[in-house]
C-alpha cells in the first residue's frame, strides 16, 4: 500500500529533479553563446546537418499538405458555392497552424532525435569527458552551436513549409479545381494579416525551435551513456518534443488568436 | 577546424531560401503590401447600431477601399457605437457632409463602412466626426418586419 505512495513521490522527485537539471543547463547553454558568436563556423556545420539536410523533407511534405487541403476544403467550400475562399483557407490554416506545428514535429523528428543521438553517443563513447579532460567545455563547444542552429534553421523551415504549402494549395485550386487565380491570392491578401497572422506564426515557430532543440541537446546530454540509454533519450527526444509542441501550441494560440 | 566551402554555400542557400520565403509570405500572401506607409488621418462617426462590424474591416467610398475601422467604442452617455476609422493621407478631400453606411459585402459577407460625399466646400480632417450615419442593416429585424406585414396584409 505505502509502496504505491513511496514510488509516486520517487517519480515526482525525479521529474522535478530533471526538470531542474534542464533548466540550470539552458543556462548553461545561454551563458556560452557569446563563445559560438566567436566561432560561427561551429554554428555553420551544424546549420548544414539540422537546416540543410532537414529541407527536402519540409519541402515536401510543405507542398504535399498545402495540395491535401485544397482539395478537402474545395469539398467543403464548394457546397456553399464558396470556392473562391479556397486560397484564404489554405494559408490561413497554413500560416496559424500548420506551419508551425507540423513543421516543428518533423524537425523533432528529423533533426531532434539525430542530435540527441549523436550527442548520447559522444557520451557514451567518452568523447565529452575526453573534452573536459582538456579544460574544452563541451558545452560551449558541441551542445551550443547546435542548440543556436536549431533556433535559427526552425523559423526559416516553417517559413519554407508555409510558403511551399500556400504554392501547393495554389497548384491544385487553380491548376486542377479551375479556381480563378486572382481571387486566390486577393481573397488571401485581403484577409491575411501581417502582423496578426504571419508574425504570430514566426513567434511560434521560434518557440517550437527553442522548445525543441532544448529537449534535444538535453536528453543527449543527459542519456545514460549506454546503448539503451541513447535509444531511449533519442526516443524520449521525440515523444517530449511533440507533447511540448501540441501544448505550446494551444496556450500561444489561446493567447494569440483568443480574442478574434 | 576546417570544413568544406560547399557547406557553407548550401548554408547560404538554405537562409537565402528561407527568406525569399519570408519575403514572399509577406508580399503575396499577407496585407502588408496594401498598407501605405502613411498613417492618414482619423475621424468618428456614431452608429446606432454596428452589427457585426470588426476592427480593420474596410472604410469603402465609391467601392474602392480608402481607409480602415480602428476602433469601435461604445458611448454610454448617447448609446452609441463610435466608430473610429483612419482614412489614407492621399484621400484628404472628403466633403464634411459625406455620409457614413454599414453595408455588407455580398448576402452574407463581412460588414464595412461605405462613405458616400457630400456636397460642403468644408473638408474631413483629423478628428471630425461624420454626423449624418446608418445603421447596420440586422437581418433578423427585415425578416420580422417582412413577416409582419405580410401578416397583416392578408
Amino acid at each position: 500500500m505505502f509502496d504505491i505512495f513511496q514510488r509516486l513521490g520517487a517519480s515526482t522527485l525525479g521529474i522535478l529533479e530533471r526538470l531542474g537539471r534542464g533548466a540550470t543547463f539552458l543556462i548553461n547553454i545561454l551563458i556560452s553563446l557569446p563563445t559560438v558568436l566567436v566561432r560561427p563556423r561551429l554554428l555553420i556545420t551544424q546549420m548544414f546537418s539540422i537546416g540543410v539536410l532537414s529541407f527536402s523533407l519540409i519541402v515536401i511534405s510543405g507542398l504535399f499538405v498545402g495540395m491535401v487541403l485544397a482539395l478537402q476544403g474545395f469539398y467543403t467550400l464548394s457546397d456553399f458555392g464558396a470556392e473562391g475562399m479556397l486560397g484564404v483557407m489554405v494559408a490561413a490554416s497554413l500560416v496559424r497552424e500548420l506551419g508551425p506545428v507540423v513543421t516543428g514535429l518533423l524537425f523533432a523528428g528529423r533533426a531532434g532525435s539525430a542530435l540527441t543521438a549523436e550527442i548520447g553517443l559522444m557520451k557514451a563513447t567518452e568523447q565529452l569527458s575526453g573534452m573536459e579532460m582538456m579544460a574544452v567545455d563541451p558545452v560551449a563547444r558541441i551542445i551550443t552551436p547546435r542548440f543556436l542552429a536549431g533556433l535559427i534553421s526552425m523559423p526559416l523551415l516553417a517559413t519554407l513549409f508555409t510558403s511551399v504549402g500556400v504554392l501547393g494549395g495554389y497548384f491544385i485550386g487553380v491548376g486542377l479545381l479551375g479556381i480563378d487565380e486572382g481571387g486566390y491570392w486577393s481573397q488571401m491578401q485581403s484577409k491575411i494579416d501581417f502582423h496578426q497572422d504571419i508574425m504570430n506564426g514566426l513567434i511560434k515557430s521560434v518557440v517550437f525551435g527553442w522548445v525543441v532543440t532544448w529537449i534535444a541537446v538535453f536528453e543527449g546530454y543527459d542519456a545514460i551513456p549506454t546503448s539503451e540509454g541513447v535509444s531511449r533519450a533519442t526516443t524520449r527526444t521525440v515523444v517530449h518534443s511533440a507533447f511540448a509542441i501540441l501544448l505550446l501550441d494551444f496556450i500561444l494560440t489561446a493567447l494569440m488568436f483568443g480574442d478574434v | 577546424m576546417r570544413i568544406s566551402r560547399s557547406i557553407e554555400i548550401w548554408v547560404g542557400f538554405f537562409v537565402a531560401i528561407g527568406f525569399v520565403a519570408m519575403f514572399f509570405l509577406s508580399m503575396q500572401v499577407s496585407n502588408l503590401s496594401s498598407i501605405s506607409g502613411e498613417p492618414g488621418y482619423d475621424i468618428t462617426a456614431s452608429f446606432e447600431n454596428v452589427g457585426s462590424l470588426k476592427v480593420r474591416a474596410p472604410v469603402a467610398m465609391a467601392g474602392v477601399d480608402i481607409g480602415r475601422v480602428t476602433a469601435i467604442d461604445f458611448d454610454p452617455k448617447s448609446f452609441e457605437a463610435v466608430v473610429t476609422m483612419s482614412i489614407e493621407s492621399k484621400y484628404s478631400e472628403l466633403p464634411s457632409d459625406s455620409n457614413a453606411s454599414i453595408l455588407t459585402a455580398g448576402l452574407l459577407g463581412e460588414q464595412y463602412v461605405g462613405l458616400e460625399p457630400g456636397g460642403e466646400e468644408e473638408l474631413l480632417e483629423d478628428g471630425s466626426e461624420i454626423e449624418m450615419t446608418q445603421s447596420a442593416l440586422v437581418l433578423e429585424k427585415i425578416i420580422g418586419q417582412f413577416l409582419f406585414s405580410s401578416d397583416a396584409e392578408e
